[in-house]
């Protein structure tokens, strides 16, 4: 019997992938029936591993366990209670309570690690020595990575028109930002192309059984 | 300025073939490895034996043909080299990602056990704001794993109160909640080495950690990095096989792109010779 | 009042959040460490929110007949079974309200739960998005178009990345001799990731950090508000 589910499974999903496929020759019945069964999955899927790995063991457990030494968690899922009475109208007003500490922790956390990680540590990481490099490729690639960044910068400040050295300047940056976005295309075709490769690795090798799966 | 241009379908044809036949006809073009993900590969061969990390499935399916492989290899170098692992998702899909990829290593090395040499602490959500209480202490944020046993139950996590604890921390990430969380508070919040797997998409976006910093130690980026990575292993897997396809539609595109800027300039010049 | 005390809510939290980090001793360590407690389940409340919205949204539709009602009747049944079956027997070794269902796992091999998920969604979610292979074939075909000087550099690095990051790239020119290695198409490729193009990512990367550090001190201090929903 397993068995039999096993081969039933492989056959539910090929015949899903195919209905999803023949949205490339038009939008049709078939694909958008498999497209809401995967929007109503998902949702279930999220609803179940919230409820199972977060709400019971963060919140349900520690409360139904030892209530006295836990009691500080009943703020909390006094708070997702509020933030659930969003769904009625007359009472959308409670939410921005919870709303309001989440994005004031968010904002906290956010101001910290994006000022030093993506602000300080990459200037520190930009601002070096090119001739330390030990090949003159090496060499070149830390004055272009220093020219890239600087003049990428420089394009992003729009509170001074883009006109006279600070223009040119701008300009040297968006030819490093259209490099960029290119190298970005590239990476991107091949992120596209592997998932279809992965498709088509099941489709011959699972279902039909031509490549070793 | 009037182009030829091609019904679309023929192109999403030529795709489909263009993958589907070296999948089918194996060629086995030569691989390089790169730095990046020869760095990766010695951040793990570097780890002592005993040593636990960390290794985050912030992926799901939609992904799962990138990433699953260099899971796949990444696990299995650990196993190798005695290092024990504690999985965690910050999707939800990627717990079962991880079990995927265990269901896989378990038949390989039916010695590991689970709680002793491995464990699977499930998903969490919050991004970031969770991230940094786990770096505080795990055991708030994971008071069991993802089978409802409570953690002081499995040897792996008897030891492991932060981030301090922890050898390494890996995420193979997709997007967001991902790579970016642990580096911003993995290594620059809390100084642990960490490295991980990303999708091509994400590549470049995540490129400029890897620097003198050392925010991120090595990167694999999309399958090929995969392919690397067991080519470094000596043990060829589902990036090797993918490779061939992979240069070939490769190829088709740019094809497409010459094919279209030859029409372009035609055009112009038609246009030009027509005034 | 249900605008001003959310608004010192998040000023406060925030406030507490970054003062903790450089003072990390009683109180604010602690206050920091139980917000980001709160924080995770509040977003499991969140996540509950997102999938009840959706719910309600699908209900609505099929009871005033909009456009296309009956695929919601679709999404509503599959989320439906979703949940049902998860909370039933729950997930890989989780039990649920009828137990763990071994009787089920007995005859399908996985819970109905896991079986789903692998065989329905998985290639569902999978299928989707290998979609965009064709259509980045079919983009590349009609915009990649060297009309000016930028684009044209767009288009050699879109090229040489491409190339470089396959086993062809290698093949290619792996003939070329070792003073040359640096024109070798892998290198070209990795050059152009290692240099050129982190410049350009790193210069984002800066510009939009310093956007979201500005974004935070706005919200916190209370100038941008619309999160708070309203006029």
């Amino acid at each position: 019997m397993v068995q039999f589910f096993n081969v039933l499974g492989i056959w539910i999903g090929a015949l899903l992938t195919f209905a999803i496929f023949s949205f490339l020759y038009k939008d049709n019945p078939f694909y958008k029936t498999a497209e809401q069964i995967f929007v109503g999955l998902s949702a279930g899927y999220w609803f179940v591993y919230t409820i199972f790995f977060i709400l019971i063991p963060n919140m349900y457990e520690p409360l139904s366990t030892n209530i006295t030494s836990n009691w500080i968690k009943l703020i909390p899922a006094i708070l997702g209670v509020m933030m659930l009475l969003r769904l009625i109208p007359n009472l959308e007003w409670v939410s921005r309570f919870p709303i309001a500490l989440v994005i004031g922790t968010t904002s906290g956390v956010f101001f910290l690690r994006y000022l030093k990680s993506d602000v300080i540590n990459q200037l520190t990481a930009t601002i070096m020595n090119p001739f330390l490099g030990n090949t003159t490729v090496n060499t070149i690639g830390q004055i272009l990575l220093i020219v890239g960044t600087f003049t990428g910068v420089v394009y992003f400040y729009f509170s001074k028109k883009h006109e006279g050295v600070f223009g040119a300047t701008a300009k040297v940056g968006i030819y490093f930002l259209m490099i960029s976005f290119g190298a970005a295309f590239g990476y991107t075709a091949m992120a596209r192309i592997s998932l279809l490769i992965g498709r088509l690795q099941f489709l011959f090798g699972d279902w039909l059984g031509i490549i070793e799966p | 300025m009037a182009r030829k241009t091609i019904d679309r379908r023929w192109i999403f044809l030529l795709i489909f073939v263009g993958v589907a036949l070296p999948l089918i006809f194996v060629i086995g073009l030569p691989l390089e490895t790169t730095e990046n993900v020869r760095m990766v590969y010695d951040l793990v061969e570097e780890t002592p034996s005993g040593s636990t990390v960390l290794i985050s499935f912030d992926f799901d399916p939609a992904s799962r043909p990138e990433l699953y492989p260099m899971a796949l290899a990444l696990v299995d170098h650990c196993f190798q080299k005695d290092i024990k692992m504690i999985f965690t998702a910050l999707w939800p899909m990627g717990v079962q990602m991880a079990e995927d990829v265990i269901d896989v290593l378990q038949e390989k090395y039916p010695e590991k056990e689970y709680g002793k040499d491995y464990v699977n602490v499930g998903f969490k959500a919050g991004g970031i704001v969770t991230v940094q209480a786990m770096a505080k202490n795990f055991r708030t944020v994971y008071p069991t794993d993802m089978n409802g046993t409570p953690i002081s139950e499995h040897p792996i996590l008897r030891g492991v109160k932060n981030f301090d604890n922890l050898a390494f921390l890996f995420s193979l990430s997709a997007g967001s909640p991902g790579i970016k969380e642990w580096v911003q508070i993995g290594h620059d919040a809390y100084g642990r080495p960490t490295s991980g797997g990303v999708t091509g998409v994400s590549a470049p976006s995540i490129l400029p950690y890897v620097n003198e910093q050392q925010q991120l130690t090595g990167l694999l980026a999309g399958l090929k990095s995969a392919a690397e990575y067991e080519y470094l292993l000596e043990n060829p897997g589902l990036g090797t096989s993918g490779m061939d396809a992979q240069s070939m539609a490769h190829l088709i595109i740019i094809i497409f792109i010459i094919i279209a800027n030859i029409n372009y300039w035609r055009a112009k010049k038609a246009e030009k010779g027509g005034k | 009042m249900n605008r001003k005390l959310p608004l010192i809510i998040t000023f406060l939290v925030g406030i507490i959040v970054i003062v903790s980090e450089f003072i990390p001793h009683y109180p604010f360590g602690l206050i920091s460490s139980e917000l980001e407690n709160w924080f995770l389940i509040i977003s499991g409340f969140a996540i509950i929110l997102g999938q009840l919205s959706l719910f309600k949204v699908n209900i609505l539709k099929i009871k005033y007949k909009k456009p296309n009602w009956p695929y919601s009747v679709i999404t509503l049944a599959s989320f439906i079974i979703m949940v049902g079956v998860g909370i039933l027997w729950g997930t890989q070794d989780n039990s649920g309200l009828a137990g763990n269902g071994q009787h089920i796992v007995a005859v399908m091999g996985s819970k109905p739960f896991d079986y789903l998920f692998h065989n329905v969604y998985q290639h569902l979610q999978a299928t989707m998005f290998s979609l965009l292979a064709f259509f980045i074939a079919s983009a590349a075909y009609r915009a990649f178009i060297a009309r000016t000087f930028e684009s044209n550099l767009l288009l050699i690095s879109a090229i040489l990345v491409m190339l470089g990051n396959t086993s062809l790239g290698s093949f290619l020119t792996s003939w070329m001799p070792q003073t040359l290695n640096f024109l070798h198409l892998p290198k070209l490729a990795e050059f152009i990731m290692k240099y050129p193009t982190t410049a350009g990512q790193r210069a984002i990367m800066i510009g939009a950090g310093l956007g979201i550090i500005g974004s935070s001190l706005r919200i916190i201090l209370g100038i941008e508000r619309s999160y708070l929903g309203g006029k």
